[in-house]
């Protein structure tokens, strides 16, 4: 298996997939002759043509909804957002159009559009680059929201994304681009539904999805080695549906839950998961769940006060310790 | 046009208004509920430009006031009713109401809510067809208040950009809601705005059907044959308020009287009767069967048919037995 970079994974699946089915496109802004701005499409224009790799005019809410409208009559768009930022933009078609239209007209017509955008607070980028929205996607009905924290799920839930015919929202993060994990030789689809266990604990489930999964493993090492205790770290790659059954069954497990999210705690995933537990496993549990998330300020500029607003691994590592008293 | 065409246009219109006529009462019956926006005074602008279209192979697609267009476009009358009374047997089988017409077996993409939401809609179908190398283009419909959305600027933009074969039809009733258009609009005569985009475009009487049919035909023929875009205006008028729950009371009385008196069907009628093509007592025999039909066909269909099953209230939401939700394995 080889070890290649979360952009690489992201090229290979675009490139596999434009292969595989002239109907597929890619657009979005500098997707083309740039080949994207996290290197996402890199080469693809030389390789399809502008037909297939369209460099998009900067109107999020009009090539997103130029996109849905094409696959209506079959083609398979991958609309690249440059920045989950802009999507505010594009809501209106996203949620409006993409999400509604199969329902609204009877099952008649369907959206199979996979709109991927990275999100998540980079370095000292500002309160308007630094949003964190998959809160919001993931509470709107007609959607699939995922969201890959490694190279290998970036490629294999984009390849997936494409084939589904619902629309599907794909949360990347802009600092992970450079990430380097394993990768199948062989052609690869992940599922768009369910949770996956990235390590097994018996004491308590840290609860991640996308950067705050890397955030769990580092929290879940230093329990460990500092304190003995086992925490099983549980990836939410899908966020819309929610795997209900997974969440369950690692709490049954553990009797605890630690919820960690880089978005602001309000109507969040946090909020969700916790909910989630309290219909599944309530008595299940031997502590109150409890999240570690954002402070509820826009994102600062100023490099200490970034920091200060964003969780950590360290305050995973004291929610637990304070949960368990030691 | 053949004599025949302008007879059938004239029935087809005429069936169009009594339609939406009795939609209102049906509407006051609380037969339908929701919001409904109706089409009586604006019948030239759907018929004209889509008697011009290829029904099978134009893909059309329009706002919230859809019932004419659709119907025109193949929908069978007893299903679109049947979808305002909220029937299992409607066109979007009572899930979408009366801003959201689909037929797409027919090709008709559907009336969306959001005001100038088709806009991009609308370049996207003509990209795909652009990609399959068809000959079809999409129609779309909308108002002139739609014109001062961004999706507006942004579509015309990437249309003309990627000369993608769609062509606009603005149907401009003068007010957008309850606001006139010069109150809300810097540039009042719509077919000038799309000049910035180098998108040929054209303003016609949308009172007469043959003059729209003819301005229709020239825009078509220019999309269908590769150039790209165009911009159709046409000049027209509602009866009624925007929806049901607009009182009216912001136009003037004279105003309206004026516009009645260019009213498309009775403007036709009287153009066929002038000519000896019709008599006084056809066309009176025409609405009474019209009637007849809308009365015991129409409504009939859509007040006998079952509503929808309240277990299947989740159904449509995502695609059923999806393999690729699952990483592709059956």
């Amino acid at each position: 298996m080889a070890e290649i970079m979360f952009w690489e994974a992201v090229l290979r699946a675009h490139d596999e997939e434009l292969a595989n089915d002239p109907m597929v496109l890619v657009m979005g802004e500098d997707v083309g002759v740039v080949g994207g701005t996290y290197k996402a499409t890199l080469g693809l224009y030389d390789k399809y043509g502008e037909e297939r790799v369209i460099d998009t005019p900067i109107s999020e809410n009009g090539f997103t909804g130029l996109g849905i409208g094409a696959s209506f009559l079959g083609a398979r768009p991958i609309i690249e957002i440059m920045s989950v930022n802009f999507a505010w933009l594009a809501m209106d078609q996203i949620f409006n159009t993409a999400a509604k239209v199969r329902y609204m007209s009877g099952g008649q017509l369907e959206a199979p559009v996979v709109i991927r955008s990275p999100g998540g607070t980079a370095h000292q980028l500002g309160s308007q680059h630094s949003a964190r929205m998959e809160k919001v996607f993931m509470g709107i009905a007609g959607l699939r929201v995922v969201t890959p924290s490694n190279p290998r799920q970036a490629y294999g839930l984009l390849k997936s994304a494409v084939r589904c015919n619902d629309p599907v929202f794909i949360n990347e993060h802009e600092l992970m681009y450079n990430m380097k994990g394993e990768m199948p030789e062989e052609e690869y689809f992940h599922p768009l539904e369910g949770s996956e266990i990235v390590r097994p604990g018996r004491d308590v489930t840290l609860f991640g999805y996308n950067i705050s999964v890397h955030w769990c493993l580092q929290a879940a090492d230093l329990l460990s080695k500092h304190h003995g205790i086992e925490a099983e770290v549980i990836d939410l790659y899908a966020l819309s549906p929610l795997d209900r059954a997974g969440i369950r069954d690692s709490v049954t497990r553990t009797h605890r839950a630690v919820i960690v999210e880089e978005a602001e705690p309000m109507v969040g995933v946090g909020a969700e998961v916790m909910a989630i537990i309290n219909e599944e496993c309530f008595f299940e549990l031997d502590a109150a769940p409890v999240r570690v998330s954002a402070l509820n300020v826009p994102i600062p500029y100023n490099h200490a006060l970034e920091k200060t607003a964003l969780p950590d691994a360290n305050d995973v590592v004291e929610v637990v310790r304070t949960m368990f008293g030691v | 046009m053949k004599v025949a065409d302008k007879k059938r246009l004239l029935r087809e219109m005429l069936f169009a208004r009594r339609f939406e006529e009795r939609c209102y009462e049906a509407y006051v019956e609380r037969n339908i509920g929701g919001f409904l926006h109706l089409y009586p005074g604006e019948e030239a602008c759907a018929h004209g430009v889509l008697e011009a279209a290829e029904m099978d192979g134009d893909y059309v697609i329009t706002s919230y006031r859809d019932h004419v267009h659709a119907i025109k476009w193949g929908a069978d009358p007893r299903e679109v009713m049947a979808e305002l009374y909220a029937k299992e047997t409607g066109v979007s089988k009572g899930r979408g109401g009366s801003m959201h017409i689909f037929d797409v077996n027919n090709r008709f993409m559907g009336g969306y809510a959001l005001v100038g939401g088709p806009f991009p809609l609308a370049a996207g179908i003509a990209k795909a067809i652009q990609m399959k190398q068809g000959k079809e283009i999409c129609i779309c419909f909308l108002g002139d208040a739609a014109n001062n959305q961004g999706t507006f600027h942004e579509s015309l933009n990437m249309a003309k950009l990627w000369n993608l074969p769609v062509l606009y039809v603005c149907e401009n009733n003068l007010y957008g809601i309850g606001t006139r258009i010069d109150r809300s609009t810097a540039v009042v005569e719509q077919y000038k705005r799309v000049s910035a985009y180098n998108i040929p475009s054209a303003q016609e009487d949308g009172q007469d059907v043959e003059k729209v049919y003819k301005a229709a035909t020239k825009a078509i023929k220019h999309v269908r044959s590769g150039k790209g875009p165009y911009f159709l205006e046409l000049m027209t008028y509602r009866y009624r308020g925007h929806s049901m729950s607009d009182s009216n009371a912001y136009r003037a009385r004279a105003e309206e009287r004026m516009w009645s008196k260019r009213d498309p069907i009775i403007m036709l009628r009287d153009r066929l009767v002038g000519d000896g093509h019709l008599t006084k007592e056809e066309y009176t025999d025409m609405d009474t069967e019209i009637l007849d039909e809308i009365e015991n066909e129409v409504i009939a269909f859509a007040s006998e048919s079952p509503e929808p099953q309240v277990s299947e209230v989740e159904r449509y939401v995502l695609a059923e037995n999806d393999p690729w939700v699952r990483g592709g394995v059956q």
